[in-house]
């Protein structure tokens, strides 16, 4: 015999609501702390190839909103993360987007996507208003383009061009001392590795005029095999090779290259090696690799970052990334400026944001500073130095000067038009 | 388009040292990816898209194994047993089940697959890319032959792939075991009805494929990141492969996988922008001039 349910609200559930009810009524508190929060939504990639990145943002994230939240959250208000998988694709990112603001109620968007995803949330936020923070789209035209340029969006990750232009003074002075006058290139062959060679070459040959670039490969991303690429550069013989592969891409490449024994035929100068998702996955990592700073515990050798990255591997029992520095540092300037306005307003915090300076583990100076003028972030830690294949794996590394980068930074946006 | 530095390179013996054995390289690996892709049609008539999964594993297993014993030997034994296994649970368990069925049903079955087995090596490995790690012995200065550059590695594993081959075709040809397997691709029903256990065959032949990927994936290991996915790129060459030397032939797939090879590494010295389009194109001719591949056969 089969027991049939009478349509409508059962017994069960009557009682159930009626219970809640009781209870909300009688302890009010709960209802008035939950209106308190504030949700603070984050796309992110959490699944593929480069799930890394959204993993090790999250982390960034999660290990500063217990911080803020232990002494008293933005303005009296707990921070609530919402964070989501858009997995990678730009489309999925801006739904999630603007799913997180509309329907999850959240005011504060952390847009934790990698360059195409982060141009794709950026019009939501034109579209919504909602204060928006990119915290790992290093391409610089996201916010050096006038055309871009909107008050409520701002960036918290380091950007393209300071780094080509710190990468490529730091390689013109090797190349001065040590005679390198042919080199080659290998980039992945999509707009981050196009973009960022193209740059890095110019401030290379603009710091050292004589050096001439005479071998191009560009690998597909995620190409599992380079020895076509290796054996190429290989025949043309050059001096010293740049390459900004990154992540499991540079791993395969350094093995493939190792048995090669490229790198003791060249220079060798990878912008992404010094970051501890390559440094420590990689078995048998040459000496010797010119590399910039992504996150390194040592660089700025101060106690702030290394107590930093202790608590970071304490937690989560791995070394931070360059994005988990990128999106911790979101979180400190949201609680500055909100402190700052003595409100978690979006549109007070922006106004707040503009111009903020705050003390920071990661600043060259202990400091970084959120620029009025394009809403982006500088002074923060930027330098070069060489490999050795164990801790601290860049045991020197040599800063880059800010004051180089302002002047170049400002001559190129006119190049490009942005001024 | 650099054709002068072809032209250079195949002038040079050096270069022409270098290029060939890193087409070598690349070709053979795709062949034992491809050449189990290509027996599973052959007899079982289904394109198993979750082959590339063997491949992972047969990494992932071989990572673990080395990882543990420190034995070089021992971690290809284990990519290659362990996806022989795995070959035989998962043709047994559930690609039996959908034989007599649509091919949209197995390509479902597969494509699941695909996403499961990335996510159970997610779930055993996690989700960021590892890196095997050069074994002592091969750590040395690479040979110089005739001025061109060769790993040692590499020659080990072109040795292998090549050694593979050659047991694979000769068992084929002259065992009595052989004689079963192409007697069941030809006509199954008849070897069922002589009394000899096809299903049997089937999860045989599915072993040996899985094996040879993830002996592929093993000699890999070396050389390139593991990462959950990473199967993918490798099945869509080995189809290419298939597709040039012909479903269901061997020596298709060793011809085809070379071939391959050979373009993407002269490729990359004379057209350096197109080297991934030169691969389809060349496929795109073989199946313009004959459908059926190089060494395929009209369908029986």
């Amino acid at each position: 015999m089969t027991r049939t349910r009478k349509p409508g609200v059962s017994r069960r559930a009557t009682l159930a609501i009626m219970g809640a009810g009781a209870v909300s009524f009688a302890t009010p508190w709960v209802a008035r702390a939950q209106a308190k929060t504030i949700k603070v939504g984050m796309p992110t990639i959490l699944s593929g190839r480069v799930a890394q990145l959204g993993t090790s943002s999250r982390n960034g994230v999660m290990l500063e909103v217990e911080k803020v939240n232990a002494a008293g959250g933005l303005a009296g208000r707990q921070i609530e993360m919402v964070i989501r998988d858009s997995k990678g694709q730009p489309q999925e990112a801006a739904r999630v987007a603007r799913e997180l603001v509309n329907t999850d109620g959240c005011e504060i968007l952390i847009d934790a996507e990698a360059s195409s995803g982060a141009f794709a949330v950026h019009e939501v936020a034109r579209d919504l208003g909602v204060l928006c923070l990119h915290t790992n789209s290093e391409t610089s035209a996201l916010t050096a383009d006038p055309k871009q340029h909107i008050p409520n969006a701002f960036r918290t990750a380091r950007q393209g061009v300071h780094d080509s232009i710190v990468g490529g003074s730091y390689a013109a002075a090797i190349a001065k001392a040590k005679g390198l006058k042919k080199w080659a290139t290998c980039s992945p062959d999509y707009a981050y590795g196009r973009d960022t060679t193209g740059e890095y070459v110019t401030y290379l040959k603009r710091f050292a005029p004589d050096i001439e670039i005479i071998s191009e490969s560009w690998p597909k991303l995620f190409q599992p095999d380079y020895t076509e690429v290796v054996t190429k550069i290989l025949q043309a013989k050059p001096q010293a090779l740049y390459s900004c592969l990154w992540g499991g891409d540079l791993t395969s490449y350094i093995d493939q290259a190792n048995i090669y024994a490229l790198f003791s035929q060249m220079e060798v100068f990878a912008v992404n090696m010094a970051d501890y998702t390559a440094l420590t996955v990689v078995k048998n990592l040459p000496k010797g690799i010119h590399s910039g700073n992504r996150y390194i515990k040592t660089y700025p050798a101060t106690p702030e970052n290394a107590a930093w990255g202790d608590a970071y591997k304490a937690k989560y029992n791995e070394y931070p990334t360059n994005w988990s520095w990128e999106n911790a540092t979101a979180i400190m300037l949201l609680a500055e400026a909100s402190k700052k306005a003595n409100s978690a307003d979006g549109k007070k915090v922006a106004e707040a944001l503009r111009g903020l300076k705050i003390k920071s583990p990661f600043g060259a100076d202990g400091t970084v500073t959120m620029r009025a003028e394009d809403q982006t972030l500088v002074g923060y830690a930027i330098g070069w130095g060489t490999t050795i294949p164990q801790e601290p794996y860049v045991p020197q590394v040599q800063p880059g000067d800010w004051k180089t980068i302002f002047e170049l930074e400002a001559e190129w946006k006119k190049s490009k038009g942005y001024t | 388009m650099d054709l002068d530095a072809l032209t250079g390179c195949l002038a040079s013996s050096a270069c022409l040292v270098t290029q060939t054995t890193s087409g070598f390289i690349i070709g053979m690996l795709l062949f034992l990816v491809a050449v189990g892709l290509t027996l599973i049609f052959g007899v079982l008539k289904v394109v198993n898209f979750s082959h590339g999964a063997f491949y992972m594993f047969g990494a992932y297993f071989a990572m673990t194994a080395y990882q543990f014993s420190g034995s070089f030997a021992l971690a290809m034994l284990c990519g290659a047993a362990g996806t022989a296994i795995l070959g035989l649970i998962f043709e047994r368990v559930f690609m039996s089940r959908v034989y007599g069925a649509d091919v949209l049903m197995q390509l479902l079955v597969c494509y699941a697959f695909v996403l499961i087995f990335d996510d159970v090596v997610r779930m055993i490995w996690g989700p960021e890319f590892k890196s095997m790690g050069m074994p002592a012995a091969f750590q040395v200065a690479p040979l110089f032959i005739a001025g061109g550059v060769v790993p040692p590695y590499y020659l080990l594993l072109i040795g292998v792939a090549l050694v593979a081959a050659m047991i694979l075709g000769l068992g084929l040809a002259r065992t009595r075991i052989g004689k079963v397997i192409r007697a069941a691709a030809h006509n199954p029903g008849m070897v069922s009805a002589l009394g000899i256990n096809t299903g049997l065959i089937y999860g045989g032949v599915f072993a040996l494929g899985g094996m040879l990927a993830g002996l592929a994936g093993a000699l890999a290991a070396p050389v390139r990141s593991l990462t959950p996915g990473m199967g993918f790129s490798v099945l869509i060459e080995s189809f290419i492969v298939t597709v040039i030397g012909g479903m269901g032939s061997i020596l298709g797939a060793l011809i085809g996988a070379l071939l391959i090879g050979m373009i993407r590494s002269f490729g990359s010295l004379g057209f350096p922008l197109f080297t991934e389009g030169l691969m389809y194109l060349f496929m795109v001719i073989v199946l313009v001039s004959r459908p059926t591949g190089l060494f395929g056969k009209e369908v029986a």
